[in-house]
C-alpha cells in the first residue's frame, strides 16, 4: 500500500509494496510528486525478495485538465509498484522506459543517465519500454508522453536523482555484506567494492531493497562524468538491423484478425450507406463492422481485408469539407491577414511606425498543410482478457492520453487498459494525438467485431487520414531605419490552431493564442531590438484535423522570420550573417550557435561557381541551432550540397544522438523544403503516397556536418531543433545564387 | 504454393495475385520485411530473389514459387553479415523500420560492386526511403561494409 506523500526533505517512509505474481523481483520504489512551485515530495515502498526498483511520479496541472475532459479517467494513486530499473540476481539492469523510443535514440541516452548515477555494468544493461501508468508521467505534461524535443531534460534530474538512490542503499546494502564501514566503500561497474573485497549489485540488490531510500543523495558533479557526454552507440542497434525488433505491426496475438478501415474520402463527410456482400464474398474475410469512422473489413491477413475493402460498396455524405479548396483557403487567409488579429506580442507604435518612414518592406510567407509519413504506417492491436480488460499494442507517443480515451471507449478504469509500447517505426508526432484516432478506431473495431484485432493503415490511408501541420501565412510589414536595423515590424499569422478543441486548450490557449501558432514569431528574440513590434494571429477553424509535425509552430515561424529578415539584411545592403549578429547579444546562444556554423563552414570564402550559401538561426525547444546551407541550380530544382550545423543544447548525453538527431532534422525539414506539399480540392486531400508526396531520398541528401556548442547553460531538446532553420537557410542561399526570393515552400524556381 | 525462404521451403495456402510481402510477413511469420507504401516507392519491403533485390510488396507470390528468396532474417545467423556489422558500427539505425529494405539493398549492392563509388551507392541506395534521415551514416556505412567484406575474405 501506498502512503501518501512526504517532503522529500525532511522524511522517507518504508511501506511494504505487492509483488507482482510470478516475479521474483523486489521492489523499492521511490515517488517523487512535485507540484508547479517545483516542490519535490519523496515516499518509498520495499518488499522483501530479490532486486531493487524506483520510480517516481510527477502530476501537474495538464493531467488534471485531461482527467476532467474525460471523467471515467480520473487520476487516481497507482496501486501497483511501477519502477524505472530491475536489478536482478545475476546483477543484469533492466531499464523500464517511459518515453517511447521513435528513432530519436532515448533508449540509450536514459540507460547512460542511469548508468552514471548508478556505477553499473554498461555490458549488462537491457531496456524495455515502461507500461503505461501514471508512475511514468511526464515531469512537465504530467502525461505520460514522448513529445516537445523533451523526453532527457525532464527526466534528466528526476533520473539521476532516483539511480543516485539506488546507488546509495546497494552502496550500503553492500557494505554491511563485506563488514565495511559505507564510507570505505565505492561502486564500480556494478560491483560494490572495499579495499580487495567486491560483492556483485546482483547479491546485494534484495537487501538493499528492505533498506529506507536516503533523503539527500549527492549527484555526481558534471566534471566526474564517465558515461554522460560519451559517445555511445544505439542499444536498439542489433534489433534493428537484424529484422528482430518488434513494431506495432509486427504484433501477432493468438486469432487475431487483421482490419482495414473504410474512412470518409472528405473531411468531415458522414457514412451514408454501405453493401459488404462482395466484401464479405472475398476468401479470407471474416467480418465487416461498421464503426463512428467509417466501415472495417476484418479478415485473416492483410491482403485479404485490402482485398475485401476495395470490394466494398459504400455511399457516403460529403458534409461540409466539401467545400474546401487550397486555392480557395488561400485567398480566405490573406483576407484575413489583412485584419488585426489577437495580439500575442507588442510593443510600441508600429502603425505609426510604419506610417512615418519610405523603406516600408511587406512580404507573405506560405507553408502547406503536410503529413507526418513516418515509414511505418499506423497501426494498433486491441485484445480484450476474460474479465473484461484490454490490452493493447502500438507505437505511441501518447500513452497517458490513450489510455484514458480507450477506457473511456470501453467503460473501463483505465488501469483495466495495459499499453504495450513497442518500438515506433517513426512518430514526428503523428503517433501523439489528444483523440489518440487510430488507437481509440482500433478500439472500436474491436469492441463491435468482439475479436482480437489489429488495425492497419495502407500508406494512402496515412496521406489521407488528416491531422496534418496546418497551412500557415505569415504577413509581414517592417520597416528599416538608418543603420538598416528594423525599426518597426508588423508579423501576422493565419493557420488553423493544433490546440484548440483538444483537452490541453484550457493549459494551452491564453486570450485568444495557441502558443504553439506563434511559437518562433512572437518569441523572436530580434524582436528586443525593434522599437514597435507586433505579432498577431487568426486562428481559423475547418474541418481538415491539424496535428503538431516535428517542430509544432517552428516548422513555419522559422521559415517565415529567418526568410523576412534575410530580405531586410539584403535591403539594408548588409551581409546576412552579420546583419544577425548586430541584431543578436554578443552572449546569446543564438551568436555562439550562430559564429561556430560560420566558422566551420568558413562564410565569405569563395564557393564552387554556379554556388551560393545561405544562413539560418533559430531557438527551439530549448535548443539554439544555427545552419548553413550550400546550393546550386541542377534542371532548373534546388540542389543542397552541404550543411553545416551548429547546436547550442546545453549539456549533452551522447553526442552521437545529437549529431544523428541534427541529421535527421535536416532531412526532415528538406523532405518539406524541397518536396512536400497536401493540397485539397474538394474536401480531398489530391496527394496519396510517396510518388506524389515525395520525401527526400538519399541520392539528394547533402553533406552534413554537426558541430555541438561547449554548454553548461540549461539542457535543451535534440529531436525537433534540427528542422526548422533548414528551409529559411536553404531559401536565403537560393536568393544569394539567384536573387529570387522564394517565398513559400516547397521551394520551387517555377 | 512452393515458397523457399532463407532456405527452408514453405508451402503457403495463398491467393496467386497476394504479394511476397504479405505472405512473408501474415503467413510465414517473418515480420523483419516492411510494409511502406504498397506500391514499390519506399524499398522498406527489399528481399532478394536469387541474389538480386526486389520489392516484395508488388510482387505475386506465385510469381516466385519454388526460388531462393532471402530475408533479413535470413542474411545471416546472428546479426554478423558484413552490412549488419558495419550498420551496427556507424550506428545507423533510429527508428530502423526501413533498415531490413536498406540492408538488404545494400548486401545486394556489395555483392554485384565489392567497392562501390559514392555514385553506385546514391543509384543503388536512393530507392530506400528513410524518414528518419539516415541517409548520411547509410553511406559511411556501405563503404564501411565494403572494406569488412574485403578483410573477411582476405582473412579467408
Amino acid at each position: 500500500m501506498w502512503r501518501d506523500p512526504v517532503d522529500l526533505s525532511t522524511a522517507v517512509q518504508t511501506t511494504v509494496a505487492p509483488s507482482a505474481p510470478g516475479e521474483a523481483t523486489a521492489v523499492a520504489a521511490t515517488r517523487v510528486n512535485a507540484d508547479l512551485q517545483r516542490r519535490a515530495f519523496l515516499k518509498s515502498g520495499a518488499a522483501a525478495a530479490a532486486g531493487l526498483v524506483i520510480a517516481f511520479f510527477v502530476p501537474v496541472a495538464m493531467r488534471k485538465a485531461l482527467a476532467e475532459e474525460t471523467p471515467a479517467a480520473a487520476p487516481k494513486p497507482p496501486v501497483s509498484p511501477n519502477a524505472f530499473i530491475r536489478i536482478a540476481p545475476d546483477s543484469s539492469v533492466t531499464v523500464l522506459l517511459k518515453h517511447s523510443e521513435m528513432g530519436q535514440g532515448i533508449w540509450t541516452s536514459i540507460p547512460m543517465v542511469i548508468a552514471e548515477e548508478l556505477g553499473c555494468d554498461w555490458s549488462k544493461i537491457q531496456v524495455e519500454h515502461a507500461p503505461a501508468g501514471a508512475d511514468y508521467a511526464h515531469t512537465a505534461f504530467g502525461i505520460q508522453m514522448t513529445g516537445g524535443s523533451t523526453s532527457t531534460w525532464e527526466s534528466f534530474d528526476q533520473l539521476r536523482t532516483a539511480r543516485a538512490m539506488a546507488r546509495e542503499m546497494l552502496l550500503a546494502a553492500g557494505a554491511s555484506k563485506l563488514g565495511a564501514k559505507a564510507a570505505d566503500c565505492r561502486v564500480e561497474q556494478g560491483f560494490v567494492v572495499a579495499g580487495t573485497k567486491k560483492v556483485s549489485f546482483g547479491e546485494v540488490a534484495a537487501a538493499a531493497a528492505k533498506l529506507p531510500a536516503p533523503a539527500n543523495v549527492k549527484l555526481k558533479d558534471a566534471k566526474d562524468w564517465t558515461v554522460i557526454g560519451k559517445p555511445t552507440r544505439r542499444l536498439d542497434s542489433k534489433a534493428k538491423t537484424t529484422g528482430k525488433a518488434e513494431f506495432g505491426i509486427d504484433v501477432k496475438r493468438p486469432n487475431q484478425a487483421v482490419a482495414l478501415v473504410a474512412r470518409a474520402p472528405v473531411f468531415g463527410g458522414r457514412l451514408k450507406k454501405v453493401d459488404a456482400t462482395k466484401a464479405k464474398a472475398v476468401a479470407g474475410v471474416i467480418d465487416v463492422v461498421e464503426v463512428p469512422s467509417g466501415v472495417a473489413v476484418l479478415a485473416k491477413h492483410f491482403w485479404a481485408a485490402k482485398q475485401g475493402r476495395d470490394a466494398l460498396v459504400l455511399e457516403w455524405d460529403a458534409g461540409a469539407g466539401a467545400a474546401i479548396s487550397t486555392p480557395a483557403l488561400r485567398e480566405e487567409y490573406k483576407k484575413l491577414a489583412a485584419t488585426p488579429g489577437a495580439v500575442a506580442k507588442t510593443a510600441g507604435d508600429v502603425d505609426a511606425a510604419l506610417k512615418g518612414t519610405p523603406n516600408v518592406i511587406e512580404a507573405d510567407y506560405e507553408v502547406p498543410f503536410l503529413a507526418h509519413a513516418p515509414m511505418e504506417p499506423l497501426n494498433c492491436t486491441v485484445e480484450f482478457a476474460k474479465d473484461g480488460s484490454c490490452d493493447i499494442w502500438t507505437g505511441t507517443q501518447f500513452q497517458g492520453v490513450d489510455q484514458m480515451v480507450a477506457a473511456k471507449i470501453l467503460g473501463l478504469k483505465p488501469e483495466q487498459v495495459r499499453i504495450h509500447t513497442t518500438f515506433l517505426g517513426g512518430g514526428f508526432g503523428r503517433r501523439a494525438n489528444p483523440a489518440s484516432d487510430f488507437i481509440a478506431e482500433a478500439v472500436e473495431v474491436a469492441k463491435a467485431s468482439k475479436r482480437t484485432v489489429k488495425v492497419v493503415w495502407t500508406r494512402e490511408d496515412d496521406i489521407h487520414g488528416g491531422y496534418y501541420r496546418p497551412m500557415w501565412l505569415s504577413r509581414f510589414r517592417a520597416a528599416i531605419g538608418e543603420q538598416g536595423k528594423p525599426v518597426a515590424w508588423s508579423h501576422t499569422i493565419v493557420g488553423q490552431s493544433i490546440i484548440a478543441g483538444t483537452p490541453f486548450a484550457s493549459a494551452m490557449i491564453k486570450d485568444g493564442i495557441d502558443a504553439t501558432s506563434v511559437e518562433g514569431a512572437a518569441d523572436s528574440p530580434y524582436l528586443a531590438t525593434i522599437p514597435a513590434h507586433r505579432v498577431d494571429l487568426h486562428s481559423p477553424t475547418s474541418p481538415i484535423t491539424v496535428l503538431w509535425w516535428r517542430s509544432v509552430g517552428h516548422s513555419h515561424t522559422a521559415f517565415a522570420v529567418e526568410s523576412f529578415l534575410d530580405e531586410l539584411a539584403h535591403a539594408a545592403r548588409q551581409d546576412p550573417l552579420e546583419y544577425r549578429r548586430a541584431l543578436l547579444p554578443a552572449d546569446s546562444r543564438e551568436r555562439r550557435a550562430l559564429d561556430l556554423a560560420a566558422s566551420k563552414f568558413g562564410w565569405g570564402q569563395p564557393l564552387p561557381q554556379g554556388h551560393a550559401a545561405g544562413v539560418a538561426v533559430h531557438q527551439s525547444f530549448g535548443s539554439y541551432v544555427a545552419q548553413i546551407a550550400e546550393v546550386s541550380i541542377e534542371d532548373n530544382k534546388v540542389r543542397v550540397h552541404r550543411v553545416v550545423c551548429a547546436i547550442d543544447c546545453g549539456p549533452v548525453v551522447n553526442p552521437l544522438t545529437v549529431e544523428a538527431q541534427m541529421q535527421s532534422g535536416i532531412v526532415y525539414g528538406l523532405s518539406a523544403a524541397l518536396h512536400g506539399e497536401l493540397t485539397v480540392k474538394d474536401g480531398k486531400v489530391e496527394q496519396s503516397n510517396f510518388h506524389d508526396y515525395p520525401a527526400l531520398r538519399l541520392a539528394e541528401a547533402p553533406k552534413m556536418e554537426v558541430h555541438i556548442v561547449p554548454s553548461t547553460d540549461k539542457m535543451g531538446g535534440c529531436g525537433e531543433p534540427g528542422t526548422p532553420p533548414i528551409a529559411p537557410a536553404v531559401g536565403n542561399a537560393v536568393f544569394a545564387l539567384t536573387g529570387k526570393r522564394l517565398r513559400q515552400l516547397p521551394l520551387r524556381l517555377a | 504454393m512452393k515458397l523457399v525462404v532463407n532456405g527452408q521451403p514453405h508451402e503457403v495456402d495463398a491467393p496467386a495475385d497476394m504479394p511476397l510481402l504479405w505472405v512473408l510477413r501474415d503467413i510465414v511469420g517473418l515480420t523483419g520485411t516492411k510494409f511502406g507504401c504498397g506500391m514499390a516507392q519506399c524499398g522498406a519491403c527489399t528481399v532478394h530473389l536469387d541474389g538480386q533485390p526486389i520489392r516484395s510488396c508488388v510482387t505475386p507470390a506465385s510469381a516466385v514459387a519454388g526460388k531462393a528468396i532471402t530475408t533479413i532474417e535470413g542474411l545471416s545467423k546472428d546479426g554478423t553479415h558484413p552490412v549488419q556489422r558495419a550498420w551496427q558500427e556507424a550506428d545507423v539505425v533510429q527508428c530502423g523500420y526501413c533498415q531490413s529494405g536498406q540492408i538488404m539493398a545494400a548486401a545486394a549492392l556489395l555483392a554485384v560492386k565489392p567497392a562501390p563509388s559514392d555514385a553506385d551507392i546514391d543509384a543503388a541506395m536512393t530507392g530506400n526511403l528513410c524518414r528518419c534521415g539516415t541517409y548520411q551514416r547509410i553511406r559511411t556505412a556501405v563503404h564501411r561494409a565494403a572494406e569488412l567484406t574485403k578483410e573477411s575474405s582476405h582473412v579467408a
